[in-house]
């Protein structure tokens, strides 16, 4: 009897348990933790400027993501200026509103470097996108910069060929950003296993697009048979390429630049022969990295400055022969689809 | 100054000693760089210091009449990106550049006549004008740092013009330098620069209508400006604002400066311009053939202008007579 009785509680129980399961999965913690983690959290972008692809792009898929999960996302537009850059994390770090994340887009290793440590200080999770800088940030999403020019050098050998004069000729940034800096050590690197090629120039362009023009003249006309260049930026390389066909050296200098992977700077110019090879950064998962790590500081509960995690994108050098309609990113179709709104 | 209109070596000014460094780097560079002595690199020097030289050149003009003008090099690049833009969003060509060229003028013509009406100071009239364009194009007209020339547009088609394989700007610089040169020496009006410049309240005591000429300077700076921007994009095939934050600026006026043209108004003319382009231009290039990082190169460009600078102090002495009052 005591028995049966058992047996029939465990049946009723198991009746009630296997009814319920339904209502066991509407409990799940998961977006109640997630809305009380994120909603209402700050995120504040601060590019170099915002007036170029990179940051323009970046700032589209951060607010997409920050807004749906209802945080506030802002920008601030230092327009290349370092000074004011650093004012706009001061006066962010210092305001009532102050974010709850903050991605900086460091000009050089330590300018922002104190600044930093302070908004960290201050409970402020510090994300570092694109340049590395001297500081243990709480994530630094980006490429890998020498990993970069690796690429960069490998497509540069591949486009002289092995018949070539297997002279390369670089046009560097300048010598502070790390970007620069790091680039060059990643294209020397891939060079010293290929003892024949040799690098006959370096000037530097100063990310200017009039100087990158004026030095690979001079470039080509000091070695008219340089077969390969490497622009370290393609916001600069529009001035190199410029140099190029004033040689009237198409099609026989194989141009090789980086960039955000953007329709018009760069699979334009893939397309029309005006780039040989560019090693793109996926924007969007880049973008994407940046979103998942925002998600997981906000919910670790851990102090700002507590881990140090290093989020480097896939990179690719891509040519024309491997572009598809979905190497590049439009920003054209993202602003469009931003004013539609 | 003799005659011939060339530097009398006898009394060396700073336009002399400019002109020497300049003709013993060439002959340093000619002798012991391979292929600094080419057409092809003589042609690229001179094309390399064209942009910069035609700004020079306006900026000169106002410096003689004693002002300078901070706003050139955003007039430059706003401009023609306000063009280009308006040019990618479907407005017909003529109807833009009217916009344009009118936007251009007014910022000169407002530049001039706060500075002749409203007696505020050039330097921050200018300097507030410049930002404000940049500010004003930069947010409401334009989406983009780098704004592209469209495909098969003339200004494209300008920048592949070669006559004897010499790039376009080149010619645009010789033209422009005679024309000011003409201007300045042989117009009533150029004459009257020097004299305004020289000591503007004499120049309206004898009647010279020393206001009115002060806004047609900014107004003609405005245009060369206009001029250099449409140059530039039409070899890069885009204009990039970014440039409005680099040193091209201070560039331009060292240009002017090291060749002679003082500060203070009343003195130099376009070969002191051409000077000053041709050392920088030359200095330039030998130390990218050199192939020296930019660092050292800004180092060295400073070092021998500081130099020149005090050599010219050494020989020519500063004292009451030389000296103008608002020398800077």
């Amino acid at each position: 009897m005591r028995l049966l009785r058992t047996l029939m509680a465990a049946a009723t129980a198991l009746a009630v348990t296997a009814f319920a399961a339904p209502s066991f999965a509407a409990d799940d913690p998961g977006p109640a933790a997630y809305a009380k983690a994120l909603n209402g959290k700050r995120v504040m972008l601060v590019p170099l400027a915002m007036g170029f692809d990179l940051a323009q792009g970046w700032a589209h898929y951060l607010k997409k993501e920050v807004e749906a999960w209802g945080g506030t996302f802002e920008t601030r537009d230092p327009n290349w200026v370092v000074d004011a850059g650093a004012q706009a994390i001061t006066d962010a770090i210092a305001s009532d509103t102050r974010p709850d994340v903050l991605i900086i887009h460091a000009p050089d290793l330590n300018s922002y470097s104190k600044l930093m440590k302070k908004a960290q200080a201050a409970g402020t999770y510090v994300i570092l996108v694109d340049n590395p800088a001297n500081f243990p940030a709480d994530a630094f999403v980006g490429s890998d910069w020498d990993k970069l020019g690796q690429l960069e050098a490998e497509a540069a050998i591949k486009g002289c060929g092995e018949n070539s004069s297997k002279k390369i000729g670089l046009v560097q940034g300048d010598q502070a950003n790390s970007s620069s800096l790091y680039q060059y050590a990643g294209i020397m690197k891939v060079l010293e296993k290929h003892p024949d090629f040799q690098v006959v120039a370096k000037p530097d362009s100063n990310w200017d697009a009039t100087t990158s023009r004026n030095v690979t003249t001079t470039m080509l006309q000091q070695h008219p048979d340089i077969c390969s260049i490497i622009d370290f930026w393609d916001g600069d390389a529009t001035g190199a390429s410029a140099a190029i066909r004033d040689a009237k050296l198409d099609g026989k200098v194989f141009l090789v630049t980086t960039g955000g992977g953007e329709k018009a700077a760069d699979c334009d110019k893939l397309n029309d022969g005006t780039y040989g090879a560019v090693v793109m950064t996926d924007l969007a998962r880049q973008s994407g990295d940046m979103n998942a790590i925002i998600k997981f500081l906000l919910q670790s509960g851990q102090p700002a400055g507590t881990s140090h995690t290093y989020i480097y994108t896939l990179e690719k050098a891509t040519t024309k022969a491997d572009l598809k309609p979905d190497s590049c990113w439009d920003l054209k179709a993202l602003q469009a689809e931003a004013a539609a709104k | 100054m003799n005659a011939i209109g060339w530097p009398n070596w006898r009394r060396l000014n700073q336009e002399g000693i400019v002109f020497a460094i300049a003709i013993l780097l060439f002959a340093a560079a000619a002798l012991s760089l391979p292929g600094f002595l080419t057409a092809d690199n003589l042609v690229a020097i001179v094309r390399s210091v064209s942009v910069l030289g035609i700004l020079a050149l306006g900026m000169a003009v106002v410096i003689i009449g004693r002002g300078i003008d901070l706003s050139a090099v955003a007039i430059m690049a706003m401009s023609v990106a306000w063009y280009l833009q308006l040019l990618n969003t479907g407005t017909s060509d003529g109807l833009a550049f009217a916009y344009v060229l009118a936007g251009v003028l007014a910022i000169g013509l407002l530049n001039g006549f706060l500075v002749a009406y409203a007696d505020v100071p050039a330097i921050f009239v200018t300097l507030a004008s410049g930002s404000f364009v940049f500010g004003y194009v930069r947010s409401q007209l334009i989406t983009q740092d780098a704004v592209p020339v469209p495909q098969g547009h003339w200004v494209e088609l300008l920048g592949g013009v070669r006559f004897l394989d010499i790039p376009v700007e080149v010619f645009v610089f010789a033209g422009l330098a005679f024309l000011v040169f003409l201007f300045l020496r042989y117009t009533k009006w150029g004459r009257f620069i020097y004299f305004a410049g020289d000591n503007p309240v004499a120049a309206r005591n004898i009647g010279i209508p020393v206001r009115p000429m002060l806004v047609l300077r900014y107004a003609l700076s405005a245009v060369v400006a206009l001029i250099a921007g449409l140059l530039t994009a039409a070899s890069l095939h885009s204009i990039n604002t970014r440039v409005v934050n680099s040193t091209l600026l201070y560039d331009i006026v060292l240009v002017a400066v090291i060749g002679g043209i003082g500060l203070s108004g009343g003195r130099g003319g376009v070969r002191n311009v051409l000077v000053g382009a041709a050392l920088i231009g030359i200095l330039l290039n030998a130390m990218t053939i050199i192939d020296i990082p930019l660092l050292y190169q800004n180092l060295i460009k400073a070092a021998i202008l500081l130099g020149a600078i005090i050599v010219d102090g050494i020989i020519n002495p500063r004292d009451e007579q030389t000296a103008q009052q608002g020398d800077i």
